[in-house]
């Protein structure tokens, strides 16, 4: 599959856009398998996905081997892709909806708010964060959805460059504290996602996170990916607050490597 | 559902004929618990061994028309940490035998991860001189009998419970290395384990897996491990458990018939989802009724009647 387009989003952070009716057809939340030949596969959220046009997108930080040589690659380069794949975002009747992303967690929750603004009477509270500044994904496309609906947007650096000066749990919690919300969805760190959870078991409201574990076969067999009894390429990657306190004691406290040992999160 | 599907192997007493494929899922207590729950006669864990290993880079899957191609390379977090997982599977439920697969990379290694593992609660061992794609062990055993039986001999001796023997289908005689096997004490044989195959990726010009080489599964695969379970059941007097892409009730049926006790399944878990043991076994189940058969015994092996 040729990479059609590349875009720098961050420093450390690139789209990659390729033609691919298939993939296309996936809704928010779902994800692919990239094949970069001789280095490796990973699993990728789609940030965009054009049912229209038959184009989707990954957004990509550059953490290792692999991202790093996607990273290096240009404009009709090839690699491999395998997907769709898992449960993306359950789209409910939710009115007052709550979304919270924290650095590329963001990939996801993009196209998951443009499918939320095409439906009328929708209020969107849209809670994004970053350690800092220049690392706030998606930052102008969610303004640009969000300025088409009833909306809030709180913004919260690590440093304080930008926004407030917070976790984005924090204003989360005093927004619960005094707003009822009919939907939660997150996605980012593990512990952000794990702080959301237990906000939202507290205020009792209904909740999705998309999770993130090691990936080998993306179709529920090889079970490199577990979480409890689910595997999160394929009871996943997002979860209902109900799935998650199944699971609550793995669940933000460790995760599996490739041999299946756990380390701490 | 009734127990006409009930079935006895090697000591090992199944609800049903349907287990669990080793290398699926198997790798943590809590996922062979939710096989269990999807109502698995009995499961396999994935590969273990005496150490911790990695596996191979990914990709370690393809998806190929009729099935599919891997080389995970033994992934595993080594028997000693095992432990926890098999003891959380059998406090669960006890009445499902659990089944631990077991590798090494001598028949000393097989013998003390065994041990291990029995006294750890394995209801019996399945001995994996069969992967086709980590060098030093596996089908590089499994295709040469008299390395197959000093396995068989070395773990024997150092454990009570039932040891099965899984068998590649990459050698020219698979019965003469079952029957190496039984002779040197194996309780029941499986077959098949993948048979070694590759995929290149034609715009690259590259081997797609990690490792190149891998091994086939799913239903490309079935009319060959068929063969082998009829003709290793004509061969050996011991229960021969039959793997290989086995999706439906009727593949079950077929296996049986070809001389399985038992079918394991694995590959069908991505196409139809842990709901096949249930249909396989509510298949099975009609089709002994609709056949006026009495216990699923009474079609093992049925095919050889001339």
């Amino acid at each position: 599959m040729k990479i059609v387009s590349i875009r720098d989003e961050t420093p450390t952070i690139k789209s990659f856009t390729f033609r691919d009716r298939i993939a296309a057809k996936a809704s928010p939340g779902q994800f692919v398998m990239i094949w970069i030949p001789s280095v490796d596969e990973v699993p990728m959220s789609l940030s965009t996905i054009d049912s229209k046009k038959g184009a989707v997108s990954i957004t990509v930080e550059k953490v290792g081997k692999a991202t790093s040589r996607l990273h290096r690659m240009k404009v009709g380069d090839v690699v491999g892709m395998r997907g769709p794949f898992g449960r993306g975002y359950i789209l409910t009747k939710a009115r007052n909806v709550m979304i919270v992303g924290g650095g590329t967690g963001l990939a996801s929750l993009a196209s998951l708010t443009e499918e939320i603004a095409k439906q009328k009477g929708r209020k969107v509270t849209f809670l994004l964060g970053a350690k800092t500044y220049s690392e706030l994904l998606f930052l102008k496309r969610i303004k640009t959805v969000l300025s088409t609906m009833n909306h809030r947007m709180v913004v919260t650096t690590e440093d304080g460059s930008y926004g407030i000066k917070r976790l984005v749990t924090e204003p989360t919690e005093q927004l619960l504290a005094k707003e009822k919300f009919d939907m939660i969805y997150a996605c980012g760190p593990e512990q952000m996602m794990h702080k959301m959870f237990l906000l939202t078991e507290h205020f009792k409201v209904p909740f999705q996170a998309s999770l993130e574990r090691l990936m080998r076969c993306a179709i529920g067999l090889c079970g490199t990916c577990v979480i409890g009894k689910f595997r999160v390429c394929r009871d996943g990657p997002v979860f209902s607050r109900e799935q998650l306190r199944e699971v609550r004691n793995e669940f933000g406290h460790f995760k599996r490597g490739f041999d299946g040992r756990k380390t701490a999160l | 559902m009734t127990n006409r599907l009930a079935i006895e192997i090697a000591r090992l007493k199944l609800r049903n004929p349907t287990m669990l494929a080793a290398g699926i899922l198997g790798l943590s207590g809590a996922s062979l618990r939710e096989v269990i729950e999807n109502g698995a006669g009995a499961v396999v864990t994935k590969s273990v061994g005496l150490k911790p290993r990695q596996g191979y880079p990914n990709p370690t899957v393809v998806q190929v028309s009729c099935g599919l191609l891997n080389a995970m390379g033994l992934p595993n977090v080594g028997v000693q940490d095992f432990v926890e997982e098999i003891r959380e599977v059998k406090q669960f439920r006890a009445n499902v035998p659990i089944i631990v697969s077991v590798y090494g990379f001598s028949a000393e290694e097989f013998a003390k991860v065994a041990r291990v593992a029995q006294k750890a609660g394995a209801d019996a061992l399945e001995l994996n001189v069969s992967c086709p794609h980590v060098k030093k062990t596996g089908s590089e055993i499994g295709q040469n009998p008299s390395l197959v039986a000093e396995v068989v001999e070395k773990v024997k001796a150092v454990v009570k419970k039932p040891v099965i023997l899984k068998l590649t289908p990459n050698v020219a005689d698979v019965a003469e290395v079952a029957k190496a096997g039984v002779k040197a004490g194996a309780d029941a044989v499986t077959a098949i384990n993948t048979v070694k195959a590759m995929k290149i990726d034609v715009e690259t010009a590259q081997p797609i897996l990690a490792n190149k080489i891998g091994g086939l599964s799913g239903p490309a695969i079935k009319p060959v491990a068929v063969r082998c379970v009829y003709e290793i059941y004509e061969a050996v007097n011991v229960p021969v458990i039959g793997c290989g892409g086995a999706t439906t009730w009727q593949d079950a049926v077929e296996f049986m018939l070809a001389g399985a006790s038992a079918v394991q399944i694995g590959t069908a878990i991505a196409s139809v989802g842990l709901g096949v043991f249930k249909s396989v076994t509510k298949g099975v189940d009609s089709y002994l009724r609709r056949k006026g058969f009495g216990s699923v015994k009474d079609i093992v092996g049925l095919s050889h009647r001339r």
